[in-house]
């Protein structure tokens, strides 16, 4: 279990992180969002005991990271964002002094490394020296000393970045896995990611927590959420828009684009609806207008417009 | 202790694994013999001793010992391992002496390769091999003292050619502060200052690491010179402890 409180970590006179409190427990995966520079690798940093915070406690496995750094440091395994590893190692002998280090030895230090190997795809490599590897293979064999130990608590820095579409895949997929008994953080920049993967996500912008909640939590604090989308042949955007809008339930309407005789709006709700009130009504508008109906959904709301809310419009309230 | 025994066994089999090792192995016994023979005349000295040896290592290591430590810790910054090794479950002690004790193990190596020396001179003559044996303790303590400074150099800087020049500067001092200009330039400046303070003058003198090792080349194994070599071992590995936790604030 990991368990941040009141975290502040100054750099001279600037604040890269101000003030960050959270817990992560066993069978959780923690996502950390936010632009770059937000403070998301520092936070990790003082997580992991890389860095000394300026105030604030780091509580890892029950062990303060600062009263008790190798204690909480052995229930941890670690990726550091530029998923560094000696280059005049092979992958075998990178893997081996990990695992020594990590207090594993003999048939059981070889079994781990095996474990890796395998969950990490590096069989092919194993011989190679680090050095002549490529980004994706470099960036698996720091994840494979990440976790030969089988840590309990795993924190990862953009452990996605640099692989190609299908390793990001099997990456993900192999957190989601961990996750189920692990307490996890990981941080990264791709929304759908977070989707994916977290069960809860944080977003972080300017060394502060801007948001917390699980993905669909996050995703319906979006202006689109609840938003009944509706495509239309044969009927004039004006005409659609002046039915939707006589609808009680219906706060405003939009014009997405009207292109090809196809037109397509947006209907927004009022305050909360129930789950599918809005597009109930919508659907029997159609019905009684008679319109030739291409298509009609229900916005869930995307994460990207939150984010976007989040960290574009504060940047903007305080400029430089 | 285990995890001293790993940091240093990586750090050994980094040496090997590239050239670096068999590099300075090499040259350091041709500067050797180069020295001993060419310029020492050791054949024409005609003398059943290993001085002519001895006497040029404090200038050899000047240049080969930061050499071969200058990468210590700076290749540590410039990979980004220092996170990795950092956030081990390690103290940065273990990690500091893991590799000191690892370097210097090497540098072991390499002086042990020079016992075609003992041999020759064995066939040659009839030398007090205890004196040898002194010369070769003093030798490997001052190899220890060297590194150590080199050590602390390479965790200032990611940069290893600043960290080889400034280790090189300070043995330099190291070898300086004995030598009768610096004497009588530092006793001059005394002199002119505080007439009473001989004692600034032979404290200055007695951080010379020629004085130091003199007597082991007289196979001396004076318990006040080695642990003038190992103070400046432990200070140095102590001084590179404070410069680490500085540089991760």
């Amino acid at each position: 279990m990991i368990k941040v409180e009141n975290l502040v970590k100054k750099f001279g006179p600037k604040t890269a992180v101000d003030d960050v409190s959270f817990t992560v427990e066993p069978g959780e995966i923690l996502g950390f969002l936010g632009p770059n520079g937000a403070g998301k690798s520092t936070t990790m940093r003082m997580v992991t005991g890389f860095i000394p915070p300026t105030a604030g406690t780091v509580s890892v496995g029950g062990h303060d990271i600062l009263d008790n750094p190798v204690e909480a440091k052995k229930a941890m395994g670690y990726l550091p964002e530029s998923a560094p590893s000696y280059p005049d190692m092979t992958v075998l002998g990178f893997l081996r002094f990990a695992a020594e280090i990590r207090g594993l030895a003999g048939a059981e230090k070889n079994k781990a490394i095996d474990r890796v190997v395998e969950l990490c795809f590096l069989e092919n490599v194993i011989h190679q020296s680090v050095d002549t590897l490529s980004k994706g293979y470099r960036h698996r064999t720091c994840f494979a000393q990440s976790i030969v130990h089988d840590p309990d608590i795993l924190v990862m820095d953009e452990p996605t970045d640099g692989l190609d579409p299908n390793q990001k895949r099997e990456i993900r997929q192999l957190i989601r896995r961990m996750g189920e008994k692990k307490a996890i953080i990981f941080s990264t920049h791709i929304l759908e990611e977070v989707e994916a993967v977290c069960s809860r996500a944080m977003i972080i912008d300017r060394g502060k927590v801007v948001a917390n909640g699980t993905p669909s939590e996050l995703s319906s604090k979006s202006e689109l959420a609840g938003s009944v989308t509706l495509k239309v042949r044969g009927t004039g955007a004006g005409a659609i828009r002046s039915s939707l809008d006589k609808i009680d339930l219906v706060s405003k309407t939009t014009t997405v684009e009207e292109k090809d005789d196809v037109a397509w709006v947006r209907a927004f709700p009022k305050d909360q609806p129930k789950n599918g009130e809005v597009s109930a009504a919508v659907a029997e508008t159609a019905a009684k207008e008679n319109w030739s109906v291409v298509e009609v959904y229900t916005e869930r709301g995307r994460l990207d417009e939150v984010f976007w809310n989040l960290t574009i419009s504060e940047t903007e309230e305080q400029p430089k | 202790m285990g995890n001293i025994k790993t940091i240093a066994k990586r750090e050994l089999n980094a040496y090997f694994a590239s050239p670096v090792a068999y590099v300075f192995i090499v040259i350091f016994l041709l500067l050797t013999g180069f020295f001993t023979f060419m310029i020492g005349r050791f054949l024409e000295a005609n003398e059943a001793s290993l001085n002519a040896f001895f006497m040029w290592h404090p200038w050899l290591y000047l240049f080969l010992v930061p050499a071969a430590g200058m990468r210590l810790w700076s290749e540590e910054h410039r990979q980004g391992t220092l996170e990795l090794l950092m956030t081990m479950p390690i103290t940065p002690w273990q990690a500091i002496v893991g590799k000191f004790a690892a370097s210097w193990l090497f540098l072991g190596v390499a002086l042990c390769l020079t016992f075609p020396m003992y041999i020759t001179v064995n066939y040659l003559g009839d030398p007090d091999n205890g004196v040898i044996i002194g010369g070769y303790i003093g030798s490997f303590l001052m190899a220890g003292a060297y590194l150590a400074v080199t050590c602390l150099t390479s965790a200032l800087t990611r940069n290893q050619v600043i960290a080889f020049i400034v280790s090189v500067v300070i043995c330099l001092l190291l070898i300086l502060a004995g030598w009768p200009p610096v004497t009588e330039f530092v006793n001059g400046i005394v002199d002119s200052l505080a007439p009473n303070a001989t004692w600034i003058v032979s404290m200055v003198s007695s951080f010379s690491v020629m004085t130091h090792f003199e007597d082991f080349q007289r196979g001396v194994v004076d318990p006040r010179h080695v642990l003038f070599f190992l103070s400046v071992i432990g200070f140095s590995l102590f001084s590179t402890s404070v410069v680490l936790k500085s540089k991760r604030s």
